[in-house]
């Protein structure tokens, strides 16, 4: 085994089940989410590693997909632009003019749209070949997002409820709670102005956390039980890896939504009439 | 194991801490897609989807039209039809009345026309029948004058003729015979 264990591949090791090895010296852990930086220096803040170019290369491939597909748009659409309009489509009128209506919704659609594809892009580099590696399972990425949406959301809420009326949209102010209104207003204001950025990022982080290292036990496993009366076992372990990876295939674009929704959710939040 | 140990207990390690290059990364590759799909590649097709509703409904507007075209087009024609049947109608009973006019003008103009003739029969009769009897009056009168001087053997004649008797005779025969009529 190398000395740095971000950087082997399942089937870099010798290390195989009955030689005396055991599955923690190849099991995935935190270390999988580390990479050694491709370009500069990992102790400074100033590296280039693989989740970035990921996430660059992810931005190239969403903005060369539409770019093909909407760059010259026909009235009578080709096949390319059919997929796109598809996409485009299920968010416009399926996510934000459901949540928000197509009147308030409308400025807020090319946010959305751009926010699912790309989180739904990062989710995909999962199992993506080589790449394989979801991008928003550091959480870095949906932090960023999250906090783009939060600020949005925070402005969206000054503007259009004003000062008292944003306490009063964050606290959830409603005096029918009677003696109970302080402490459901002391919940709210966690919950809505602290808490939700963090949910929001975590929610997305973590399933594909979850998802990835799923994908590697089973992975890493399939190898590691190659030996002897184990590869019965490592068959098993290989459908589940099949499984785990059609699996992700819908929980990243699930994930993705979920995201998108949320989203618009706040955003309708911010434009309701307080109760 | 030991290894993993190593690793966990270095920093940087707990997953919720986030590396700042990579927030940085991640906001630049959102702008850039957002960027992109806002400002340049959703309005492109915002105005492709808007183009094709107003065509599928400028399509609908021009079958509408064309419909109350040809439905105005047949009305019209209907209207002609119907103002033909009547005209035709309208002609068909004044030629009749024209017809009926002209036959009992005829019909007058020949009764007349029969009357007359049968008028002038009748005066032409009465006419012929006056001379006649005014004829037969003399010859009867002049014969009888004959007569009664062959049978007096003295010419009476001018003394008839002076008298008229035999008029007055024959007037009196006249006036009998219209009354026993």
């Amino acid at each position: 085994m190398s000395a740095d264990p971000t950087q082997v591949l399942a089937f870099d090791t010798n290390c195989h089940l009955f030689d005396g090895c055991g599955f923690a010296e190849v099991s995935p852990g935190l270390h999988s989410f580390l990479f050694q930086p491709l370009w500069g220096d990992g102790d400074s803040n100033l590296y280039f590693n693989k989740t970035m170019l990921l996430a660059l290369l992810g931005s190239l491939i969403i903005i060369g997909f539409f770019w093909a597909a909407f760059r010259r748009p026909q009235v009578v659409p080709g096949k390319l632009q059919m997929v796109a309009e598809a996409g485009y489509d299920f968010i416009r009128r399926g996510v934000v003019y459901e949540t928000i209506g197509k009147k308030e919704g409308e400025k807020y659609v090319p946010f959305v749209v751009s926010l699912f594809f790309f989180v739904w892009m990062m989710n995909l580099w999962s199992i993506i070949p080589v790449a394989q590696f979801p991008v928003t399972s550091i959480i870095s990425y949906p932090l960023v997002l999250a906090l783009v949406v939060y600020i949005t959301w925070v402005v969206l809420t000054f503007k259009r409820q004003g000062f008292v009326g944003f306490w009063k949209n964050v606290t959830g102010y409603d005096k029918s709670l009677g003696p109970v209104l302080p402490l459901a207003m002391l919940i709210e204001l966690f919950s809505n102005l602290l808490i939700r950025p963090f949910t929001h990022a975590v929610r997305l982080f973590a399933n594909m956390f979850a998802g990835h290292t799923l994908l590697l036990l089973f992975t890493i496993a399939s190898w590691y039980m190659l030996n002897g009366i184990g590869i019965a076992y490592a068959g098993v372990s290989f459908v589940m890896v099949i499984v785990m990876t059609a699996f992700e295939l819908f929980i990243q674009a699930l994930q993705a939504y979920v995201f998108v929704l949320l989203t618009c959710t706040y955003i309708q939040g911010a434009m309701a009439e307080h109760h | 194991m030991s290894q993993l140990l190593i690793a966990a207990s270095e920093g940087g390690e707990n997953p919720l801490v986030p590396p700042i290059p990579e927030l940085v990364i991640g906001l630049l590759a959102f702008v850039i897609v957002f960027g992109f799909l806002a400002k340049k590649l959703l309005p492109n097709i915002n105005k492709v989807l808007e183009e094709r509703r107003e065509a599928i409904e400028g399509g609908i507007e021009k079958a509408e039209a064309a419909q109350t075209e040809a439905q105005s087009v047949l009305e019209q024609y209907k209207a002609q039809l119907a103002e033909a049947r009547h005209e035709a109608a309208r002609l068909r009973q004044e030629a009749q009345e024209q017809g009926a006019a002209l036959i009992a003008e005829m019909r007058a103009e020949g009764q007349r026309q029969r009357e007359e003739i049968v008028a002038a029969g009748h005066a032409q009769i009465e006419a012929d029948r006056k001379a006649a009897a005014s004829a037969l009056r003399q010859d009867v009168g002049k014969l009888a004058t004959e007569l009664a001087g062959k049978l007096v053997g003295e010419s009476l004649e001018d003394h008839a003729r002076q008298s008229r008797v035999i008029d007055r005779f024959l007037d009196e025969l006249d006036e009998k015979a219209e009354a026993a009529r």
